[in-house]
């Protein structure tokens, strides 16, 4: 039984607004190595997202296409979760002056791969034959996501005094984030009652397992989880969604039909 | 804690074996942390286009390397010895890849 459309929206949205994202680091990363490894990662996002976006057209029918989804939805209209919008440093900096922090960017990257690994393993079972089909690519990529921003949540955690001080706060700042994963959204409900999504208060326990493993490791301590939840899955962002918008999108809305 | 930053990362050079290669080929080097880092960097930097399915990472300084300056009296005795290769007889079927 197919996913509601609702659902793939918040899927390929999640992908595309990280993967756009992470883009801010092409070429300015912290070394050559390491620029090159956030740039595969941002482009298996990007390729998880054409491949949801192309399926979610397909399925609506009507003229509407991947571009079309991408690039002419407004921010309101994006299903992502807050998390993945914010940008590369904490809160309460001025966002033209501030540095990007490689902290924040590895710890919402390991908050947001230690979840994606659960769903897209659960969505690999799941009743929608052309999700699982999506899940079954994802998954490989996603675990090395994993894999790779647990890598880093160690050795910054459990490195030099300046690496740790900046990783505790980069997850002081982002785990409260967390808590939209575990409040179902509509589409989220819709999707697990016809057995083609997971319920996600079922993943929450290995989840947690994955994050307290690593900050463990790290050295690191957990913060308590604040009682507001974010929103950004029903449409209501952080102001930084339609800035990141603005950039991805000006190029498809100048010229457009434009193609290579 | 208190480790001191690294300011410098060690070299490593890298070598892939390809699906169909026999063999290890070196592909170039990179800096990394430590031996686990360089397997990922490797992975990142040099088999992003389908180049293989193994990798090795080897610390640079490990590598002991010749002498430029004594390539002419390590190198060019070979030069007039074409009969030190096997291609003056058949190879029997049997032997297959060699």
């Amino acid at each position: 039984m197919n996913a509601p459309l609702e659902y793939l929206l918040h899927l390929a949205d999640n992908a595309v607004v990280l993967g756009q994202r992470n883009a801010e680091w092409c070429g300015h990363g912290p070394i050559l190595e390491e620029d090159i490894a956030l740039s595969n990662v941002s482009l298996d996002h990007i390729g998880q997202a054409r491949l949801l976006y192309q399926l979610a057209a397909a399925r609506m029918g009507e003229g509407a296409t991947e571009d079309r989804l991408a690039y002419f939805r407004d921010a309101a209209e994006f299903r992502n979760y807050t998390l993945l919008e914010l940008p590369h440093h904490g809160p309460l900096v001025g966002y033209a002056v501030a540095e990007r922090d490689y902290a924040t960017t590895i710890v919402r990257n390991f908050l947001y791969a230690a979840l994606m690994v659960l769903v897209w393993e659960a969505l690999e079972q799941g009743s929608d034959p052309d999700l699982a089909a999506i899940a079954a690519k994802a998954v490989k990529e996603t675990r090395y996501h994993l894999h790779h921003a647990a890598d880093w949540v160690v050795r910054f955690g459990d490195g030099t005094d300046e690496s740790h001080a900046r990783a505790q706060a980069a997850l002081d700042h982002l785990l409260p984030y967390t808590e939209e994963f575990w409040t179902p959204s509509p589409a989220e409900t819709a999707a697990a009652a016809c057995g083609a999504a997971p319920l996600l208060a079922d993943l929450r326990s290995a989840w947690d397992a994955q994050v307290d493993a690593t900050l463990a490791a790290a050295t690191l301590r957990r913060p308590q989880e604040p009682a507001y939840v974010p929103e950004g899955k029903l449409g209501r962002h952080s102001e930084h969604l339609s800035y990141l918008l603005g950039e991805m999108q000006s190029l498809a809305r100048a010229h457009p039909g434009a193609v290579w | 804690m208190n480790t001191p930053a690294l300011k410098e990362w060690p070299l490593w050079e890298v070598f892939v074996r390809s699906k169909q290669g026999l063999e290890h080929k070196h592909c170039g080097s990179l800096h990394a942390a430590d031996a686990a880092q360089a397997l990922h960097m490797a992975r990142d930097v040099y088999t992003r286009r389908q180049e293989g399915v193994s990798i090795w990472v080897v610390p640079s300084a490990a590598i002991t390397a010749s002498n430029p300056d004594e390539k002419g009296e390590l190198f060019d005795p070979a030069a007039d010895k074409i009969y030190r290769h096997p291609t003056f007889y058949a190879i029997p079927d049997e032997v297959g890849h060699m």
